[in-house]
């Protein structure tokens, strides 16, 4: 009998307020070390904390946008616990009332993924280990983290990979992270156990900590699922336990800390008020949220009828997705607008930054213009090509690199003359041709480009060129 | 009458040019160099603080300026109130060495007043103790009898007022720290409603029942106090908009007004207190107010409900002296875990660690259900009570502590009266509530006995005008001083 991935997500993500969650320090990322931080954030004696209002409205929008219930009323806890990261030796958190509870994310299958709840907290300081020291640099201290923890839904690394990429994407859209995982901004813990398939009850679950790459996650889960497979079929037992990726080997091992051994000892913060919520400013949050990037990839798909793949490209990088649509906006070309976007701008833009930030050097107005030319035959498609290119090296329109004549097109019948003319001038390459040398017509039809200033379609003038010599 | 304000008296000596701000300074700074080492007041003087002010005073009356109510007099700060550049300790050996790079909001306010700081006073470490004996420098000493302690945990402040040795000082209450070292001395200690003073910068007890306040040799220097630190302050959260200046509210009439005598507290005094605040309760009755008694039976849930819920919040604060940042840090270890093992073990008085123990333990899981859990609920039927008691009352009327100054090398069977020496004055910690002692009379010994008055939130005026109309009509009596009592 097979086995089974049982999976649950805590993910924390870094809200991108420019201040802190309880002082008025920068959150800028990558300052000189200990350069933004003051008495709160550091945690002095008598320095007392002040939520940051921004924070619960980020962390409201973020619940908004993963159908979250949002509590009206809520407090702050404290996290008791010792580490040199942890300047107050606890972290300012929240326990039994989240702020967003009971929400979910569909999977592309359909399948949903349940969101149990969404509190925000403080960040820590950051470790940093240097020639055999370690220094503590407190710029991340007290950056505002929401922490999203799912049911046990996921079952697979597929599942996982999708769920955390359209976490992600919502989470860009709506503008409360950038989530840049390099920077630290998504990190994940992951709780994976294994069963039977087809059993109901869960088997022990293994949390492992604080990855922060999809690709690093998908890795580390799959070693995981093996692992423990690979025990369970040996007869063995599992321990529930807390484990990191070791990336350099590729494994998962043991951190030696045992679950449930660490008591937090939470309580309310009784240096902060309680925390409430109007259903007017729950309101005011959820018309500022844009179309999420799910509600797109419907419309793309089902509305615009392009192919699935194009629509999660597109979809991938909101600036593009917004680009895609204004070239749309009162056209119906969606492929052939998608088409120039996925080929000749991506290629302009290799990386995902460059995709994220979307510097099309023109408008979207420019490209709908050029799809609409092409479409109705004013120009051909090398054209267009070549014309794009150029469009996007000088940020100018079509009709200002065009000239009236190149976009006047050309009729069949004045193309028919034009391939007359080119059959009867070149005997020797028709001649070539029609015993049997294919490239022969190559010949031909660069003549007849020459005549028409590259205006013709090649395709079709090869047709009628074959008609002409009787094929 | 005379007024007994020393503040207003000094203001009006600088103001006549009578003496210079920093003639004055200098008395007080000689006056402490002869009295200190025998109360040990004072763990730190700070002349050139002190003088440096004292000449921006004089500059100013030079020029003929106006000065504030508080403008170069003579004070001093319990040693838990952050002062920029001024080293402060809480009197414990983990924060020995430690400068803080901010000044709290109260003294933030005060030093834009000019006032004139003297030194940082003595008090129980980290405000955990009621007699001031906890400190790391030693306890201070009560200058009526020196053999007998101060009271604490703001014994310093209390000493140093007491022994005239500052004209006021700053303390912190979390369950009587202000009250009862002023009642020990025979001075004023006013422990505002929760929210009207601001916290920040002061370090913290216990963070819900933290709230600083004056202690004074006379009810209007208290009012003078409190309408220059009691201003709202955006770095605290928990503090509040609403408050009424108490200075100019001294003078009204408590004709009318219903005083609670509250059973609970009063029984639990010794016979020699209970009489006095009875006498006390006679005078107010003499003076038109109505006197009714009050029984808030869950108050007998005080001192399990205040030591619960204070030594938790209080085990969380102390989390932080890990000797990595600042302050104390032992100087063998072998790794960080090692470090912050040591440091705490040697930095910490043996009562700071008792509570830190006690308060850790009532988080834990399966004791924060039967312990911690319970006690905030039970804290929330005291504020319950005390709202309803309001809603008839004006005012409330206890003794202040059960007892007298305790003797400083007390036996085991005193030891008793120090942890229950808070039982009158948890209360209004626990609620929130306004609370002033004012000396209304002597034991047997000789000793002050304070009463308390309690009020409604945000009614510290209200409480700080019984005290002055009672103070009015005794002071001839129980202040055995001279006109103004100071140093001149």
């Amino acid at each position: 009998m097979s086995w089974e991935m049982v999976a649950g997500f805590e993910t924390h993500i870094e809200l991108s307020t420019k201040t802190k969650i309880f002082c008025q320090c920068s959150t800028e990322f990558g300052a000189e070390p200990n350069t933004l931080c003051c008495p709160v954030c550091l945690g002095l004696p008598g320095a007392l904390p002040k939520l940051n209002r921004n924070v619960v409205n980020f962390a409201i929008k973020a619940g908004l946008a993963t159908n979250c219930k949002i509590r009206k009323t809520t407090k702050m806890d404290r996290k008791n616990y010792v580490y040199p990261d942890l300047p107050k030796a606890y972290q300012i958190s929240q326990h039994d009332k989240p702020l967003c509870e009971k929400g979910y994310i569909n999977l592309t299958s359909g399948k949903r993924i349940n969101i149990a709840r969404i509190h925000i907290e403080e960040d820590a300081s950051k470790l940093v280990h240097q020639r055999g020291d370690t220094y503590i640099d407190h710029n991340r201290g007290g950056t505002p983290l929401i922490e999203i923890v799912t049911a046990p839904d996921i079952r697979s690394v597929e599942e996982a990979v999708e769920y955390l990429e359209q976490l992600r994407l919502i989470m860009k859209y709506i503008g409360v992270s950038d989530v840049k995982m390099q920077e630290g901004s998504l990190r994940c813990d992951v709780n994976i156990s294994v069963r039977k398939k087809g059993e109901e009850k869960f088997g022990t679950r293994v949390e492992i900590k604080n990855m922060n790459s999809i690709n690093f996650i998908s890795k580390a889960m799959e070693y995981e699922f093996n692992r423990q497979v690979e025990i369970l079929e040996n007869g063995g037992k599992l321990e529930q336990e807390t484990r990191r990726y070791n990336s350099d080997l590729n494994i998962t091992e043991s951190m030696r800390e045992k679950e449930d051994a660490e008591d937090y000892r939470y309580f309310r913060d009784p240096d902060l008020v309680t925390i409430y919520t109007t259903d007017e400013e729950i309101e005011k949050i959820r018309n500022e949220l844009p179309e999420l990037p799910y509600e797109k990839f419907n419309k793309f798909t089902s509305v615009y009828g392009l192919p699935v793949s194009d629509a999660e490209l597109l979809v991938k990088y909101k600036k593009i997705a917004e680009f895609f649509e204004n070239a749309c906006c009162g056209s119906k070309n969606y492929k052939a607008i998608a088409n120039y976007i996925l080929g000749p701008i991506f290629r302009r833009l290799p990386t995902d930054d460059e995709k994220e930030k979307a510097a099309i050097s023109i408008p979207p107005e420019y490209l709908r213009e050029l799809v609409e030319l092409t479409e109705s035959k004013k120009i051909n498609s090398n054209m267009a090509r070549s014309t794009l290119e150029r469009m996007l090296d000088t940020g100018k329109s079509v009709g200002e690199l065009l000239s009236k004549e190149d976009m006047a097109g050309l009729d069949e019948s004045t193309l028919r003359e034009i391939c007359k003319k080119a059959v009867d001038s070149s005997k020797q390459a028709v001649e070539a041709y029609l015993s049997g040398k294919e490239k022969a017509l190559g010949a031909i039809i660069g003549y007849i480009m020459k005549e028409t200033r590259g205006k013709a379609d090649a395709e079709l003038a090869a047709k009628i060129v074959k008609e002409l010599i009787g094929q | 009458m005379k007024s007994l304000s020393k503040i207003r008296y000094l203001n009006g000596l600088l103001k006549a040019k009578e003496i210079s701000c920093v003639e004055l300074t200098k008395r007080y700074l000689d006056e402490i160099e002869k009295v200190n080492s025998k109360l040990n007041a004072y763990v730190r003087i700070t002349p050139d603080e002190a003088l440096l002010t004292a000449k921006k005073v004089d500059v100013k009356i030079k020029r003929g300026e106006e000065l504030m109510p508080l403008e170069g007099i003579p004070m001093t700060l319990k040693d838990n109130i952050s002062t920029k550049d001024i080293e402060t300790t809480c009197c414990s050996k983990a924060l020995t060495g430690y400068v803080p790079f901010f000044d709290a909001t109260v003294w933030e306010l005060l030093h834009s007043q000019n006032a004139v700081l003297l030194g940082k006073t003595n008090m129980d470490e980290f405000a955990m103790g009621s007699t001031c004996k906890t400190s790391y420098f030693g306890g201070a000493l009560n200058p009526l009898d020196t053999t007998r302690v101060s009271g604490g945990s703001s014994g310093g402040v209390a000493s140093a007022v007491g022994g005239n040795i500052a004209v006021y000082g700053l303390g912190s209450d979390t369950g009587g720290s202000i009250r009862q070292p002023a009642s020990f001395c025979g001075l004023v200690g006013l422990k505002p409603t929760y929210g009207s003073v601001s916290r920040y910068g002061i370090v913290a007890c216990a963070s819900s029942l933290d709230q600083a306040g004056p202690i004074t040799s006379c009810v209007e220097d208290a009012a003078i106090v409190y309408d220059a630190i009691a201003v709202y302050d955006k770095k605290d959260a928990t503090s509040q908009g609403k408050r009424c200046k108490a200075a100019p509210n001294l003078e009204n009439s408590i004709k009318g007004m219903k005083i609670g005598l509250l059973k609970e507290l009063s029984d639990s005094a010794n016979e020699e207190v209970r009489e006095c605040v009875r006498k006390a309760a006679a005078l107010f009755s003499k003076l038109g107010a109505e006197i009714v008694d009050i029984e808030i039976p869950v108050l007998e849930y005080t001192l399990p409900v205040y030591f619960t819920l204070a030594y938790a919040e209080f085990s969380s604060n102390m989390g932080r002296y890990d000797g990595i940042g600042y302050g104390y840090r032992t100087p063998y270890y072998n790794d960080v875990n090692d470090m912050i093992c040591k440091t705490r073990t040697e930095g910490f008085g043996r009562e700071v660690k008792k509570r830190i123990l006690f308060g850790t333990y009532v988080l834990t899981k399966g004791c924060y259900d039967i312990y911690f859990k319970k006690a905030w609920k039970l804290r929330g039927a005291i504020v319950k009570s005390f709202k309803a008691v309001f809603s008839d009352c004006d005012l409330l009327l206890t003794p202040t502590v059960p007892t007298t100054a305790f003797k400083f090398n007390n036996d085991a069977s005193e030891n008793k009266d120090e942890y229950i020496s808070n039982i009158c004055t948890a209360p209004a910690n626990l609620a929130g509530l306004p609370a002033v002692t004012v000396p209304c009379g002597f034991d047997s010994r000789g000793l002050p006995v304070g009463m308390q008055i309690i009020g409604d939130k945000f009614n510290d005026a209200r409480v700080l005008n019984a005290a002055y109309q009672f103070e009015k009509q005794t002071c001839d009596k129980i202040y055995k001083k001279t006109e103004t009592g100071v140093i001149l």
